[in-house]
């Protein structure tokens, strides 16, 4: 079925060990005069999956693409030398950099195959799924029209799609995330490639998703013995996947070995700083407070200090009630909200978790009006703000600011970021400028920032230099409540853990409480106090934090922390309770009447709703 | 709304706009066209006052090719001479098309940014209206307002300017629709920023880049625009402009190149001089490629 290539046998070729299927040697990338990839060398055998790490910027990415030079196609990159060396299925040993671009589109998606982060932009949007997947099978299998439609229907059954038949004649948007990463997989494993290069391919993807991708890649793996080299800054997913582990930092290659190996006895400092600051989902299951990350293995003394606790005695700082919200579709609603009620203490985090869609953000931007309600009450400080106009609720306002998700598009480009800390304090009008001046400079320094950075552009800081601003902004006003809506999620690990830190320090000085809203369940057992599950638009368990981690009561809370990739390659799991399938639409008819869950107490101020 | 000019802001060491200049003035292609759009614009304000003449006067033979009299650039059909054509045209054109675009931009961006932020049934409404003028055939429309009114500068300039925003208005709300989603835009109203100060301080600053440059198509537009008027007789009779020599001798153009190439020249050397302008705006207002 495969091609007959002819390639140029190459006369300063090297042998390879009889088992290696790809070997890179001494390669050098650069984009103009910027080192990618320096001196990066890599092994990867049959049936192996490689797991290529790193923090955002360290060149992995780029290295994917030098193997199957992508890079001189639209970059302005240029792999300056070394050797990508290939065994082809004739046993023949090929160096791909030397091969012309006719010879290596006889490679892509034919023998090596890749698939991306971005589901949605890396299908196209016009064709559908059936056309999409045939494509690689008639181009590279020479398969007619009829052939290649049952070989994609075959391939979808594999990938465990749902009904099929109908995906074929479907387009992308009609796909939820999970289902267009299996049908990019399905596209990538067509031609049954050697080696699958897989570019963070559950980043974008919900925690049940992700597992349930991760499942189908190992299946496929051991099925056709197809080598993976898995690209990604998850030390969760490598731990869960990887045989071997490369680490690169800044453009080069850290550290090399077994994946037992870089877990368990990391040679180099920077693998070491890196597996200290990953979240590890247990790791504090012995202790009910937020506790900080102990980084590059020096102890945090703030840990050692007794911390201030949250004052259930007082009113709350934030009461919601029977909140509801829906949002109007051509087909019905979506039922964003329905019923939510909780309370927030004085010096509390209470963190709201869900997967996308659960409406854990709806519920984030309602308590900062920056969403108006459909039913139901909002208390901060005990007045009751949600059914205030603008210019009522600006003296409330203040008392609660929001973090949000994407640092690079949070802050005003046009703007310096001293201008942008100091905004709240110019629309609030009290303070004289030099005031103000001193007020962003503290706020600054109080951040971890250096008070000259006032008078930058926020292109100029790095995404956890962002956050920090962003955190200074959100404090200006001094607020009683601060919700962080995915705030650390975009952050590299490094980054992540010392931002957590800060928000843990600021809370402890400040007495803020946080509405912690997060998909990422090994961050929120760090920081928070209190934990909410939600669940299509509803609470199906709150309690404290310890409570929520080692006595899941719902269904849905088991699932999730069990679908949690845990960054111990010795604890992987055989048999998970995975979520079969994916989670029902929230989008209901207008004649639709919601099932309202009813709670049961657990213990104390842990509630779980009753299932069947 | 409260707004603070940025002598008052604490934290500016220099204001964004001194940022901005310095950026426009190490883009090579902006410094040209702006010395070529100076050099335009002080020949047509400098130029009559300097040259007392009556760009109207019959001064030599109908037709004289450019060297063979004193009158370098020539004469046209009726013997006028053409260089103090040009001399004496540029002011009324110059003056049509700055007017034209500026009425063209205000009513664009206005329309535009309203239906972009608030949506709803303000959108519906100014997209209504924006669908109405766009389906008119503009010139036409501008050859109706003329003949209505009279033909001097000032109807034609408006005439102009209310047939030309159109693709001003779609583009502004294009860009507030896009930039309104954005995270800094609910960072700013989590801290109750007004909507005012949303439109203005916010959303219209960093939609500048791509308006910029549509505002400079505008002034070359309305320059070629101010041209086809003329050229059709609407023109102000009383003005001389490039458009109306152009015009006026377009049944001699296989005869006499002379009297439609020269102010011909002119209007391509000041449509390239605005977009050069424009496009090193564009550079100067993209935060990224500001030098530190």
């Amino acid at each position: 079925m495969h091609l007959t290539l002819n390639f140029e046998p190459d006369s300063t070729m090297t042998s390879m060990h009889k088992d290696t299927l790809l070997e890179i040697r001494n390669l050098y990338v650069k984009f103009g005069t910027m080192a990618a990839v320096q001196d990066f060398n890599l092994t990867l055998k049959a049936g192996e999956t490689h797991a290529l790490v790193g923090e955002s910027g360290s060149g992995k990415s780029v290295t994917a693409m030098a193997i199957l030079r992508l890079i001189e196609m639209g970059t302005q990159g240029e792999i300056t030398s070394g050797e990508v060396l290939f065994r082809c299925p004739d046993g023949q040993v090929i160096d791909l950099l030397k091969q012309t671009e006719a010879q290596m589109r006889s490679i892509r998606g034919n023998q090596i195959s890749m698939i991306f982060q971005e589901p949605l932009t890396s299908l196209n949007p016009v064709l559908t799924i059936g056309d999409q997947i045939a494509e690689p099978l008639i181009l590279h299998q020479k398969m007619s029209r009829q052939q290649a439609r049952e070989e994609s229907l075959n391939l979808l059954q594999q990938m465990r799609i749902s009904e099929a038949e109908k995906r074929l004649s479907e387009y992308p948007h009609q796909l939820s995330g999970g289902m267009r990463q299996r049908v990019m997989i399905a596209m990538a494993m067509a031609c049954r490639p050697q080696i699958l290069i897989a570019d963070e391919p559950t980043t974008a993807l919900d925690v049940t998703i992700q597992a349930q991708v991760l499942e189908l890649i190992k299946e496929l793996k051991n099925k056709y013995n197809t080598a993976v080299l898995m690209i990604t800054h998850d030390m969760g997913v490598v731990a869960e996947v990887a045989d071997q582990v490369s680490v690169m930092h800044l453009s080069k290659l850290v550290e090399t070995g077994n994946v037992h190996q870089i877990f368990n006895q990391p040679q180099e400092s920077y693998t070491q700083a890196l597996l200290s600051s990953v979240p590890k989902l247990g790791a504090t299951a012995d202790f009910d407070l937020p506790k900080m990350f102990e980084l590059a293995g020096k102890p945090i003394e703030d840990n050692l200090k007794p911390q201030k606790r949250p004052d259930y005695q007082a009113t709350p700082v934030l009461q919601i009630q029977n909140l509801v919200k829906y949002f109007p579709v051509r087909q019905g609603r979506v039922h964003a909200l329905e019923k939510v009620s909780l309370d927030l203490a004085p010096g509390e985090t209470l963190a709201i978790v869900g997967e996308s869609g659960c409406g854990k953000s709806t519920l984030g931007n309602l308590c900062c009006r920056l969403l108006e309600s459909d039913q139901g009450s909002i208390h901060l400080n005990g007045i009751d703000i949600s059914h205030l106009n603008q210019s009522q609720l600006r003296p409330h306002r203040k008392h609660i600011q929001m973090i949000f998700q994407d640092p690079y598009a949070s802050l005003d480009p046009q703007r310096r970021v001293g201008d942008s800390v100091a905004e709240p304090l110019v629309i609030e009008g009290k303070l004289r400028p030099h005031e103000i001046k001193q007020r962003v400079s503290e706020l600054f320094v109080r951040v971890g920032l250096d008070a000259e950075q006032m008078e930058r552009y926020p292109h100029q800081f790095s995404g956890g230099q962002r956050q920090r601003i962003c955190i200074a902004r959100a404090l200006t006003l001094n607020p009683k409540v601060v919700v962080a809506d995915e705030s650390v999620s975009a952050l590299d690990v490094s980054v992540q853990a010392q931002v957590i830190n800060l928000m843990i320090e600021l809370q402890q000085d400040l007495g803020l409480s946080y509405l912690f809203i997060s998909h990422d369940m090994a961050v929120v057992e760090r920081v928070s106090h209190r934990v909410a599950v939600m669940y299509l638009g509803q609470i199906v368990e709150i309690g404290s934090r310890q409570a929520i981690f080692n006595s899941p009561q719902h269904s849905y809370t088991k699932k999730l922390l069990s679908a949690v990739p845990i960054s111990d390659p010795s604890r992987r799991t055989v048999d998970r309770a995975l979520i079969e399938g994916e989670v029902p639409s929230p989008i209901h008819n207008l004649d639709y009447t919601p099932i309202h869950l009813q709670f049961r107490q657990v213990k104390d101020n842990h509630y779980v709703a009753i299932e069947d | 709304m409260r707004s603070r000019s940025s002598k008052n802001m604490p934290v500016e060491y220099s204001s964004p706009a001194a940022d901005a200049m310095r950026m426009f003035y190490a883009n090579k292609s902006a410094l040209i066209g702006l010395v070529l759009l100076v050099s335009i614009i002080s020949l047509s304000l400098l130029g009559p006052l300097l040259i007392a003449a009556d760009p109207f006067d019959m001064v030599w033979a109908p037709l004289t090719a450019p060297g063979e009299s004193e009158y370098i650039l020539g004469t046209d059909y009726l013997g006028r001479d053409i260089l103090i054509g040009i001399i004496y045209g540029g002011q009324a054109t110059l003056a049509v098309a700055a007017t034209a675009a500026l009425i063209s931009v205000t009513i664009g961006i206005t329309i535009g940014a309203l239906a972009g932020f608030y949506g709803g049934w303000v959108a519906t409404v100014l997209i209504s209206i924006t669908e109405f003028f766009q389906v008119l055939p503009a010139l036409l429309l501008a050859m109706v307002l003329i003949t209505l009114f009279s033909p001097s500068l000032g109807v034609i300039a408006f005439a102009i300017g209310v047939v030309s925003w159109t693709p001003m208005a779609r583009l502004t709300r294009a860009e507030f629709l896009r930039i309104k989603e954005l995270e800094f835009v609910k960072a700013a109203r989590s801290i109750s920023a007004s909507n005012t100060r949303i439109i203005l301080r916010v959303i219209l600053p960093n939609a500048m880049a791509p308006l910029i440059v549509m505002t400079a198509l505008n002034i070359g537009v309305a320059i070629l625009f101010e041209a086809g008027l003329s050229f059709l007789g609407l023109g102000d009779p009383s003005q001389m402009s490039w458009g109306m020599m152009i015009g006026s001798s377009r049944e001699y153009i296989l005869d006499a190149w002379w009297p439609v190439t020269f102010p011909g020249i002119m209007i391509f050397l000041t449509v390239l001089a605005v977009s050069l302008v424009g496009d090193g705006l564009n550079d100067a207002f993209n935060p990224k490629l500001r030098a530190r």
